[in-house]
């Protein structure tokens, strides 16, 4: 226990860059995955093909996969282009930006399935409804559709985003020095991998029960007017 | 075309419509019709389903775009120009959300919007679009509700009232905007039979009161009773138009008799 109490320092730094992480990302999911919920309704039939094209193939490949091919083979590219153009020396990706960036990448594409459902079970009469009395689109989308739209979103979101903050933990692949990486190197230059990474268990488990208290609250926030059964 | 009306100028009209065309795809829905509301007129329009009466009215404030026509609220014209394949499509997207501002509709399926209170429906469109100070429009909105006798319900979600409740709140929403000219489209088609009669008060209410009404409706008692014109559309096309009582004292076409021995049996 003394040991794990001496590396707690390094270990709540871990967590906090895990939090990090996971927070950009998955602004950047609920981003893309608007934007991609948007491409996939939209009229423009080449919007709809870069959208499908988007879920189909990051839904369809490991994360681990995915994150190793853009952070060495993004990194590669852009150097190799940087050489080839003579624009730009060379570039090292930084670890956090990659971690966000791929993760959120990957999460965007569960998330524009989530806006897409969601947007599709709000009743389009609703929606009519503001047309026909002179609202403007920014008005019908932002008094709404937006609140509606969250509303329905909420249950898909809270799960992408449990599962979004565990995969957080393939990061530490990239080096990364969060939550996992730092109970990783602990445990074994104290040889106590299992005390380290109960410790981060426990952790998980923590970020994970506070998820559900905020995503409880999100939920009766936008629940307003919903006949509970 | 029918041409309705005593014929004056458009400009002392509350809504006039002029030959009022829409197809979908290759199926023609309308067929060139016209309508003509003076102020304080009421106006309904029977027809049977799929003769084009909901699209006539969506056309009128151009929840459809006509393929054709011309639509005049108050005198002034909504402007379209020529879309090629999609038909007419408006001029100024900002004169359209300003005219449709006047032509408040109340739909067959209420379409309340479920995340606000009855009176946070009422409020809404008066705050955000006509830019009425909050608590003004809190003050008129209850006001209206009152008329519509759906005060006393002012903080339920529509989710927690009845059909009828639900259309009366829908009705007060309309009210609200103060407009020109009340679309009604299928207002009683959705509720259950013991519900209708509360709607239908409210609407003749609003009748005597002198609102400018258009109709689409199975109700023929109200048709008959509360309207200035009446109008029966026929595969898109004007069958009948005139005053009640011509309409169903005298019917000059074959078919709005048979929809009369239809409904009325």
């Amino acid at each position: 226990m003394d040991t794990v109490i001496a590396y707690l320092p390094s270990i709540l730094r871990g967590t906090w860059i895990t939090i990090a992480v996971a927070l950009c990302s998955i602004l950047l999911a609920v981003l893309l995955g608007l934007l991609g919920a948007w491409g996939k309704l939209a009229v423009s039939k080449v919007a709809n093909i870069f959208a499908d094209a988007y879920t189909t193939l990051i839904r369809g490949v490991p994360d681990l996969v995915l994150m190793l091919l853009l952070f060495y083979g993004g990194q590669q590219l852009l150097n190799d282009l940087g050489d080839y153009t003579g624009l730009w020396g060379y570039i090292e990706i930084n670890h956090f930006t990659a971690g966000v960036f791929t993760i959120g990448f990957i999460y965007g594409a569960y998330m524009t399935e989530t806006f897409r459902g969601a947007y599709l079970a709000i009743p389009s009469g609703q929606i009519e409804a503001g047309v026909a009395c002179g609202m403007s689109p920014g008005l019908v989308f932002g008094r709404i559709i937006w609140p509606q739209l969250v509303r329905y979103a909420l249950p898909s979101f809270g799960n992408n985003w449990l599962v979004l903050l565990k995969t957080t933990a393939l990061v530490s692949v990239l080096g990364l020095h969060e939550l996992v990486w730092e109970s990783f190197t602990a445990g074994r230059s104290t040889r106590q991998l299992f005390s380290f990474f109960f410790v981060t268990l426990l952790i998980y488990l923590v970020l994970t029960a506070i998820s559900d208290v905020g995503l409880r609250w999100l939920d009766r926030k936008y629940s307003v007017g919903v006949r509970r059964a | 075309m029918a041409e309705a009306g005593n014929g004056s100028g458009r400009g002392e009209a509350a809504l006039v419509a002029e030959g009022i065309h829409k197809s979908f795809g290759s199926l023609e829905v309308l067929k060139g019709i016209s309508v003509r509301a003076n102020d304080h007129d009421v106006v309904s329009i029977l027809g049977s389903s799929g003769s084009g009466k909901s699209t006539f009215l969506r056309c009128i404030n151009l929840l459809e775009t006509p393929n054709a026509g011309q639509v005049f609220v108050k005198g002034e014209l909504i402007r379209m120009r020529d879309g090629g394949s999609a038909g007419l499509v408006p001029e100024d997207k900002k004169q359209v959300e300003r005219i449709r501002a006047k032509l408040a509709m109340v739909f067959q399926q209420f379409n309340l919007w479920s995340h606000m209170t009855v009176l946070q429906n009422v409020i809404e469109a008066p705050i955000h679009v006509l830019k009425v100070p909050k608590a003004e429009a809190t003050e008129h909105g209850e006001e209206v509700l009152r008329r519509v006798g759906m005060f006393e319900r002012k903080d339920y979600y529509p989710a927690h009232l009845s059909g009828g409740q639900q259309q009366r709140a829908a009705i007060a929403r309309a009210l609200a905007m103060e407009p020109e000219v009340m679309l009604f489209d299928e207002p009683t088609s959705a509720l259950d039979p013991e519900l209708v009669g509360e709607v239908l008060r409210v609407m003749r209410k609003l009748a005597e009161e002198g609102r400018t009404m258009l109709v689409v409706t199975h109700e023929m008692g109200f048709a008959r009773e509360v309207s200035d014109q009446v109008m029966f559309l026929h595969e898109g096309l004007v069958e009948e138009y005139g005053p009640p009582q011509e309409v169903f004292g005298n019917p000059k076409s074959e078919r709005f008799r048979q929809f009369l021995a239809g409904t009325l049996k």
